[in-house]
């Protein structure tokens, strides 16, 4: 299928590629956003926005359309997946050495034997539990600190500090701190894994925050509504859109987090089980563990969206 | 939940009961501290009668916004006061409707939900509020579309869930600021015969913000013509057209009149204003 070749943070909606809330003039934001989001390294694949799915003139109402682009995908794959088979059986080395790879009979094969193995199952359960505790820690508070933010410009002027200089930190450089700070190793991985998924959030949020219309709360205090009533019915509806991408995002680099923190310390964890091929050279597995991964990423990522979709259906509506 | 007045019976005027009295009394306006403060409403003086309907006409710029925000309380004048029934306008509240220039429905609520808001916060039930959005909605001709969401809708669609909703409320006093200035001059013209309607029926005191002289004398009992830079009242005109009014009226004598005198007020302003600016 074609969704799984979309790197994990892909964002599919066209909204605010958010992570920067300077960029928009309109907001006035200071501070925090003037590190680029290429500083968040692997996942800035991911801000880019690019949608492999859909191409830009849309769908055809036509059935053939889709048929055609489905074919199409299909053969393409089938190509790619033949190119690597001749390159690794016939142990191609132009530059790049195709030796030590693995072609695709062997993969299947290790997909299946792995399959059968209870123990794989149990890396890929310990992953998606640290990524779960990691990012509902990383939603929660980055959600909340970023209304703060958002609303309290006291609270801004306190907390964007701390922001602006961790989060051009790369959560990969935190992992000997983390090591040393945490008692547990799973309690540093999650930190670590904890870290990457909370600033994206805090920052979408803010975003979303200060994009509030000042005029729809001109509108409800006249019809009678506090300042509470405000914040519920105006300011979090009108930062959800933004509150959502950002949500998709951190849970992209989440997993990217996760996995550094996985190949460097654990025992278990589909990162580690990559890793562990590895140094095991057991090549078709180092294959099966990556596209795990990739799949992971972007499940994980998918079941955010459906999260949130049903807060944002007025945004599809009128469309 | 406050008292509700009875059911709008369509047809039948109501008496605003004296209720909806506006008075702006030696009300001046500046924004900016110090070198940048800018004075963007001379000290104003005006009573608004019960009932009556009142459209301030001015080019952008003149203040005529920055008044209207002060009777809704989003502005605090510099100097003066504005009380609405004898009490003084401190914030913005239910007892003063406020319909904008586009663009102030809820997005993420339903059509019959934005119209509900008001009810809702004035302590009604859902079941309640749901009734009365519904009520107001037909008034306005947009009952079917209750479910639907603003974005939906059709700028005057948009406009007149816009005034339904400011109308749940009850409020004596309805703010409208360049309300139709968006639409196009067919759905203008529908507009301002319903909006004579549901005033008539509701008895209910207009302020209305418009640059367009020809909405001004149709609508208005006093047209009050504000000038620019500093902002004040420079006239206040009252078109002598019977009412209920029609859009055939517009080749009556009074319309002419009324219109002429508003156009010749607007041009002497104009002069003044640029000779001054050459000086």
């Amino acid at each position: 299928m074609l969704t799984e070749l979309k790197p994990p943070v892909e964002t599919a909606t066209p909204v605010p590629v958010a992570i920067a809330p300077e960029a928009d003039p309109a907001t006035g934001t200071s501070g925090v956003a003037e590190t680029a989001p290429e500083s968040d390294n692997a996942a800035a694949a991911g801000y880019a926005g690019v949608d492999l799915a859909s191409p830009r003139r849309g769908p055809t109402r036509d059935w053939r359309g889709p048929l055609r682009s489905g074919v199409l995908a299909l053969l393409s794959l089938a190509i790619g997946v033949t190119l690597w088979h001749f390159a690794s059986v016939n142990k191609l080395s132009y530059g790049i050495n195709f030796a030590y790879v693995p072609p695709p009979a062997d993969v299947l094969e290790a997909t299946m034997a792995n399959l059968a193995d209870p123990i794989f199952f149990v890396h890929i359960g310990v992953s998606m539990q640290r990524v779960f505790i990691s990012f509902i820690l990383a939603a929660g508070l980055g959600v909340l600190t970023g209304l703060l933010m958002g609303r309290s410009s006291a609270a801004w002027a306190m907390i964007a500090p701390y922001i602006e200089i961790m989060r051009p930190i790369p959560a990969v450089a935190w992992i000997p701190l983390a090591i040393l700070m945490w008692p547990t190793e799973e309690s540093s991985i999650v930190f670590i894994t904890f870290l990457g998924a909370f600033f994206p959030i805090v920052l979408n949020t803010v975003h979303g925050v200060r994009q509030t219309p000042e005029v729809l709360v001109r509108a409800v205090q006249s019809l009678g509504a506090n300042r509470v009533a405000v914040f519920r019915h105006v300011v979090l509806p009108a930062a959800l859109p933004s509150i959502s991408a950002g949500l998709a995002i951190g849970m992209g680099v989440a997993w990217f987090s996760l996995l550094a923190g996985e190949i460097i310390s654990g025992q278990y964890g589909i990162g580690y089980f990559t890793w562990d091929a590895y140094s095991m050279v057991r090549t078709p597995d180092i294959v099966l563990g990556m596209l795990t991964i990739g799949m992971l990423g972007t499940l994980s990522t998918a079941a955010v969206r459906l999260a949130t979709a049903p807060f944002l259906v007025w945004q599809t509506r009128a469309r | 939940m406050r008292d509700l007045p009875e059911p709008i019976r369509p047809g039948t005027p109501r008496d605003s009961g004296g209720k909806g009295a506006i008075d702006i009394d030696g009300v001046s306006i500046v924004f900016g501290h110090g070198d940048a403060a800018h004075t963007a409403v001379e000290t104003t003086s005006l009573r608004v009668e019960p009932g009556e309907f009142v459209c301030i006409l001015g080019p952008s710029g003149c203040g005529k916004s920055t008044l209207l925000n002060a009777v809704a309380g989003y502005v605090t004048p510099h100097t003066g006061e504005v009380r609405v029934d004898d009490t003084p306008v401190r914030k913005p509240g239910p007892d003063r409707g406020m319909v904008f220039q586009q663009y102030s429905l809820l997005p993420w609520k339903t059509v019959r939900d934005n119209v509900a808001f008001g009810p809702l916060m004035a302590g009604a039930s859902p079941t309640e509020a749901g009734a009365v959005a519904n009520t107001f909605l037909n008034m306005v001709g947009l009952k079917k579309f209750g479910s639907r969401y603003p974005t939906e809708l059709s700028g005057g669609m948009q406009q007149r869930v816009g005034i339904a909703r400011a109308l749940a409320n009850y409020p004596s006093v309805l703010l409208m600021d360049e309300p139709f200035g968006a639409l196009d001059a067919q759905t203008r013209l529908v507009m301002q015969e319903n909006l004579l309607e549901i005033w008539r029926k509701f008895g209910i005191t207009v302020m209305f913000v418009t640059h367009d002289v020809d909405e001004a004398v149709f609508l208005a009992d006093r047209v009050l013509i504000m000038s620019a830079a500093p902002g004040r009242i420079i006239e206040d005109i009252r078109p002598a057209l019977p009412r209920p009014r029609s859009t055939d009226m517009v080749a009556l004598p009074p319309y002419i009149a009324a219109r002429q005198q508003c156009h010749e007020v607007i041009r002497a302003e104009s002069r003044r204003a640029f000779a001054e600016q050459n000086l």
